[in-house]
């Protein structure tokens, strides 16, 4: 069914430009019918805008498209659903309070009644092996799940081209395998399948071509299954990266310990925490793995302070602290820095400088009996700024202003500045580049190597990997038992992670 | 004090009357707030209905030319709030509340010439011989078209949401706005939509009050209906049929203390008046305790601005 | 078409310019409002603005400057803490009716004696306390129940209207009244009065305690935690927590605050300009002072700035209403434009407008 010479999708010279950055120049390559095409790129790339585009979410500056050999420049996503193109979103493009059908029907052009399309929903989700109840809210379901809702919706509208992007980030091993095997399924029936990835050897095992952009450019192509991974990162970030080194270090006395932590989530779809216990010692990086939305954002403000536990629940140094709010556990030494940068670790429309008050007051003395030393925060910001490498005019700026990279930088930095005895953090190199992730992940591995006690929530297993001394993973709001992370296997590693969710669970009518 | 005095059946008919203008307006609310927007503007759109109604229907004769004189009204005063929050990305908050200010100015000002007027009658619908049976007559069958209207409007929004195309697209911009334009709904048109429909249940809302229920014009005549059309929105859980039954149990606690004043209660005709204010709030409170329920139905979206960034 | 770019970070020229965009942009439309009333623009933006200030009547106009802008200030600095921290009370008319009832109350309880030590500053307290109360109904039902603020404290100021109304009629009637509504005239009972401290300047106690909130929001908003952690609030409640602001404790501060001096404002009126307790004592000072607090941008000076500004829209309103016949009604209306544009303009601050074809969608 496949044609090989003439191509599916053709973008020739695509360029889109926003005030200070381009986003994509002269972005010119072809799909073939059932071919599954990998885009390649860092974050901040153009990847996104570049899909966007093809979805009619955006107008290109120049240049033009061309789809099943006539011209293709949709003006809306339903143009472009009209003309055979569907996507899968990073962020799904889905409603928690509506349900599975519903979330369904609001990504179909002519959706039919929704008793109708409920049966349509079993048959092509059985079909695939994708079982899915259309009558549950999607706020209750896993991110697995929910991303069967976004491929189900795609699927029903039979696209001649498949857009998903980063699909797998919200994926355990086992479940990545089964999506695998359905967009094989697909391709090998004549769909052809954008595939968004920074995951190369995913990329080495899923797809046909691949596409590398740089700096909104494409710096390459080429064809996965013959070129190493180690070669596709080049081309991807430009230049050699250093792995973060360590020395080995004896692990010292027990730094923080959590002791049956059990609670309720605060948002109705959030996760509780059930009966979670583990323990950090000092000079120890311990790695928490899992998919997205299995309780990691409860896990840290029940860390930090945010939310406040039984005072045993949490012990820092063999001191209750569970009881404590933010700002007297960081004066005890327990840190944190949120995964969200803008909202959460730094407010988006203050300057650095307020920033780092945020929460620099307590252990580098910024105030005075209530009062502000505006002095010596705009110091500390200073020092952030200098010693972690931030691009910035100066601590004046807004937070919203730095790249993703380099807030993360400033919010890290601002956290191990202040000498913490145990360090929270989640997601620390989400969205940031390779080389301020690398930068990022040594900070970590220096402030464990000093001797403090570091735990990082992560969903990139191979981070969790190239740093954990142990490593334990959270599932429905459980986490496993931690083991040492020499050693592991991505099989043992996918089960501790609650393996293929719900597979079996939900063959439902 | 005389309770028997009070006929049960009128009571309740006269309580439908004293509900349909906060029911008009908590429907319209309904659907902006399920569109994820908060207008807390909803006073300053009642009263600039209820001059506009009032004015028009003055002026035609037309108590029927009056409700569409005042929807518009509430509708163009709803568009004020639309581009400004929508295109201008305002504080919902904030310009609700100018909304509020401004309505009562300029309703002060558009009702100068029609203080002590008579509004002509809105003349109630014949239902023939079944306006005479004793209690059911009383109650069901000697209305004016408006009550019928905002009854049938009830039926609509619900049907609406719950089951057409147009309603789950506006439940969708609610829930989330930032989904619903990756999907390639014009968030902007249809919130700008949802309002106008607030903005002229609204007015609608306000012309029953000073066409049928008072019936005169005075300034600030609305007298917090907007605000309590607000509570009675998060009293229903944002759902329709709620809606009506918190307007139907606010109509209920006015008529009944306007009725207990005329009985000559022995409790002081202010702290009668200030009732339905205070039972108000107690069922708010009574609705927010309960947070799960309170979190289900509120769309999640509410009173965020949305601004396609790229 | 037009379409708006996020500024990287708000810009602080926009932030100063665009009340006085605002003030220039409600003349112009409210000009046009006066031109359709059949009234000269031009003369009565310079009844309003112009002559109170500098003209034949000033002296007579620029005391009683003070006396409106006192309250309006008094009570805009308390709200503005509130509005930064997204918590709001639109409510200060009822707690400004009951730190005049409370107040009032106290004095009255004194009459006649003679001891303006005593019952001056405890008629002070009493009217501060009041108006708290009154804002920790709000606050309370929040902090416990999660119950909306905005509502609460809307719904409360009918019920305060009544309970004023039942006390002018009932509790505080003047006994030698002869049976008219209103209590006895607290400015003529010397140790209950809140007099003019220099005459003809308009200054009273009440100018007085406005100057010291200004004061007191500045201090608090540059230099002390609490204000820190209100702004964090306003800008991210996320992150806010992560600082480790406790979201209860700040609503019963921001509440208390407002609640409390608004309360002030309303014992300085009944006790000074308004004499005494009447039924229809309110004139919306309590609503008014929202504006005023967004045309000063939530920041104490720029409140204080505009507090003046529309105390001289009231005052300008009245001269206009007296010589050139404006309906009172289309100051309010005013008003309320003068809010639609500042919010219109604030877009400025953090978008910037481009020119040019449009995106999709």
């Amino acid at each position: 069914m496949s044609d090989a010479r003439a191509p599916l999708l053709k973008l020739k010279g695509l360029t889109k430009a926003y005030p200070g950055v381009i986003a994509n120049s002269d972005v010119s390559f072809e799909i073939g019918a059932g071919e599954v095409h990998a885009l390649l790129g860092e974050n901040g790339a153009g990847k996104s805008t570049l899909v966007k585009m093809i979805y009619g979410l955006v107008r290109p500056d120049s240049g033009s498209m061309a789809f099943r050999g006539s011209r293709y420049e949709p003006a809306t996503p339903h143009a472009a659903r009209n003309a055979g193109v569907a996507m899968v979103f990073q962020h799904f493009s889905l409603f928690n309070a509506l349900d599975v059908a519903e979330n369904i029907a609001l990504g179909m052009e002519n959706p039919p009644k929704q008793r109708a399309l409920a049966a349509r929903i079993t048959e092509v989700s059985e079909a695939y092996g994708l079982p899915l109840d259309p009558s549950r809210l999607v706020g209750d379901l896993s991110a697995g799940e929910r991303q069967r809702v976004e491929i189900i919706r795609c699927l029903l509208q039979d696209p001649k081209l498949l857009i998903m992007d980063e699909p797998t980030s919200v994926l355990t091993p086992q479940e990545v395998e089964i999506l695998f095997k359905t967009l094989r399924q697909l391709s090998a029936e004549g769909t052809a399948i954008l595939y968004i990835s920074h995951k190369l050897e995913e990329i080495r095992s899923l797809c046909d071509a691949a596409t590398i952009l740089r700096l909104g450019k494409v710096v390459g192509e080429c064809d996965p299954k013959a070129t190493t991974a180690r070669d596709m990162a080049e081309m991807m970030v430009g230049q050699t990266l250093h792995v973060p080194s360590r020395e080995t270090t004896k692990p010292g006395d027990v730094a923080l310990k959590v002791n049956d932590l059990t609670l309720q989530s605060a948002s109705p779809f959030g996760t509780s925490l059930k009966n979670v216990s583990f323990e950090v010692r000092k000079g120890e990086v311990f790695g928490i793995g899992g998919v997205a939305g299995n309780g990691q954002d409860e896990l840290l403000a029940a860390l930090s302070g945010e939310v406040e536990t039984g005072a045993g629940a949490v012990q820092l140094k063999g001191q209750s602290v569970g009881h404590l709010g933010p700002n007297e556990r960081r004066a005890e030494g327990l840190l944190a820095a949120p995964e969200e940068r803008l909202g959460h670790a730094a407010a988006p429309d203050m300057n650095l400088t307020e920033n780092a008050m945020l929460t620099g007051h307590v252990r580098e003395n910024l105030t005075n009996r209530g009062f502000l030393n505006w002095r010596a925060a705009k110091g500390f910001a200073e020092k952030v700024i200098a010693d972690f490498d931030v691009r910035t005019p100066g601590p004046g700026n807004a937070a919203r202003s730095l790249s993703g990279g380099n807030l993360q930088k400033f919010v890290i930095g601002r956290e191990i500045l202040q000498r913490p005895d145990v360090l929270v953090v989640n997601q620390p190199t989400w969205g940031v580049d390779a080389s301020a992730a690398a930068d990022i992940r040594q900070a970590l591995l220096d402030l464990a190597a000093n001797g403090a006690a570091v735990i990082c929530i992560s969903q990139d297993l191979d981070e969790l990997m190239e740093i954990s001394d142990n490593f334990a993973a959270l599932n429905e709001g459980r986490l496993s038992k931690p083991r040492p992370a020499a050693g592991l296997t991505v099989d043992e590693i996918g089960l501790m992670m609650g393996g293929a969710h719900d597979m079996e669970a939900a063959h439902v009518a | 004090m005389d309770l028997s005095a009070i006929n049960w059946a009128v009571l309740v008919a006269s309580l439908m009357v004293a509900a349909t203008p906060i029911l008009l307006a908590a429907l319209g609310e309904l659907v902006v707030e399920k569109a994820g927007v908060l207008n807390l503007g909803v006073e300053g759109m009642m009263i600039l209905g209820a001059i506009c109604g009032f004015a028009v229907a003055v002026e035609t004769g037309s108590p029927l030319v009056g409700f569409f004189g005042a929807a518009a009204g509430g509708a163009l005063l709803a568009l004020v709030f639309a581009v400004l929050t929508q295109v201008l990305l305002s504080n919902q908050v904030a310009t609700g509340l100018a909304l509020t200010l401004f309505g009562l100015g300029i309703s002060a000002l558009l009702g100068q010439g029609y203080v002590g007027i008579k509004p002509p009658k809105t003349e109630k619908l014949d239902f023939g011989p079944l306006s005479d049976l004793p209690v059911v007559g009383t109650i069901l069958f000697n209305h004016d078209y408006m009550i019928y209207f905002s009854l049938a409007l009830v039926a609509a929004v619900w049907w609406f949401l719950r089951y057409s195309r147009g309603g789950l697209i506006l439940r969708a911009v609610g829930e989330n706005h930032e989904a619903a334009h990756a999907l390639g709904y014009k968030v902007v048109v249809i919130r700008f939509a949802a309002i106008a429909f607030g903005g002229a249940c609204a007015g609608l809302g306000g012309a029953y009050l000073s066409l049928v229920r008072v019936p005169q014009w005075t300034e600030g005549m609305t007298a917090g209906a907007g605000w309590i059309a607000l509570a009675i929105v998060v009293f229903a859980s944002w759902r329709a049929f709620g809606v009506l039954l918190g307007a139907y149990l606010f109509g209920g606690v006015t008529v009944l203390q306007l009725n207990l004043q005329a009985a000559g209660v022995a409790v002081p005709v202010e702290y009668l008046s200030m009732s339905p204010y205070l039972i108000t709030i107690l069922v708010l409170v009574i609705m927010s305790a309960d947070r799960s329920r309170a979190a289900l139905g509120a769309p999640a979206s509410l009173g965020r601005s949305f601004h396609a960034s790229n | 078409m037009i379409h708006l770019v996020k500024r990287p970070q708000p810009s602080r020229a926009w932030s100063y310019a665009t009340p006085v965009l605002a003030v220039l942009m409600t003349m112009v439309a409210g000009g046009a409002m006066f031109a359709a009333l059949g009234k000269d623009p031009v003369e009565v933006i310079r009844t309003i603005f112009w002559d109170p200030l500098f003209g034949e009547f000033a002296f007579y106009f620029r005391g009683q400057l003070l006396v409106k802008a006192a309250p309006l200030i008094l009570i805009a600095v308390g709200l503005s803490l509130g509005f930064k921290a997204g918590i709001w009370n639109i409510g200060a008319e009822g707690q400004y009716i009951l730190g005049a009832i409370c107040g009032a109350a106290v004095g009255l309880a004194f009459y006649p004696m003679e001891a303006r030590w005593l019952i001056f500053p405890l008629m002070i307290i009493a009217g501060a306390l009041g108006g708290w109360a009154w804002a920790m109904i709000p606050a309370i039902l929040k902090t416990r129940f999660n119950t909306n603020e905005i509502l609460v404290s809307l719904l409360l100021v009918y019920v305060a209207e009544q309970l004023l109304a039942k006390m002018a009629l009932g509790a505080l009637r003047n006994p030698d009244g002869a049976g008219f509504p209103g209590s006895r005239n607290l400015s003529q009972y010397a140790s209950a009065s809140n007099p003019e401290l220099i005459a003809g300047s308009g200054m009273h106690w009440g100018v007085v305690a406005a100057l010291i909130a200004v004061i007191f929001g500045y201090v608090l908003f540059a230099r002390h935690m609490w204000g820190f952690q209100i702004r964090l609030t306003g800008e991210s409640p996320r992150a806010a927590r992560f600082g480790g602001v406790k979201p209860t404790r700040l609503v019963i501060f921001c509440l208390g605050v407002s609640g409390a001096l608004a309360g002030l404002a309303g014992l300085f009126e009944v006790a000074g300009p308004a004499g005494q307790i009447s039924i229809d004592f309110n004139v919306g000072y309590g609503f008014t002072a929202i504006i005023v607090a967004f045309l000063g941008r939530l920041h104490p000076v720029g409140i204080l700035l505009a507090g003046l500004l529309m105390a001289l829209t009231y005052i300008g309103g009245e001269a206009a209403a007296s010589n050139l016949g404006l309906p009172s009604a289309a100051i309010q209306a005013f008003q309320g434009m003068l809010l639609f544009f500042l919010l219109a303009v604030d877009v400025l601050t953090n978008y910037s407008l481009r020119f040019g074809k449009g995106e999709v969608a």
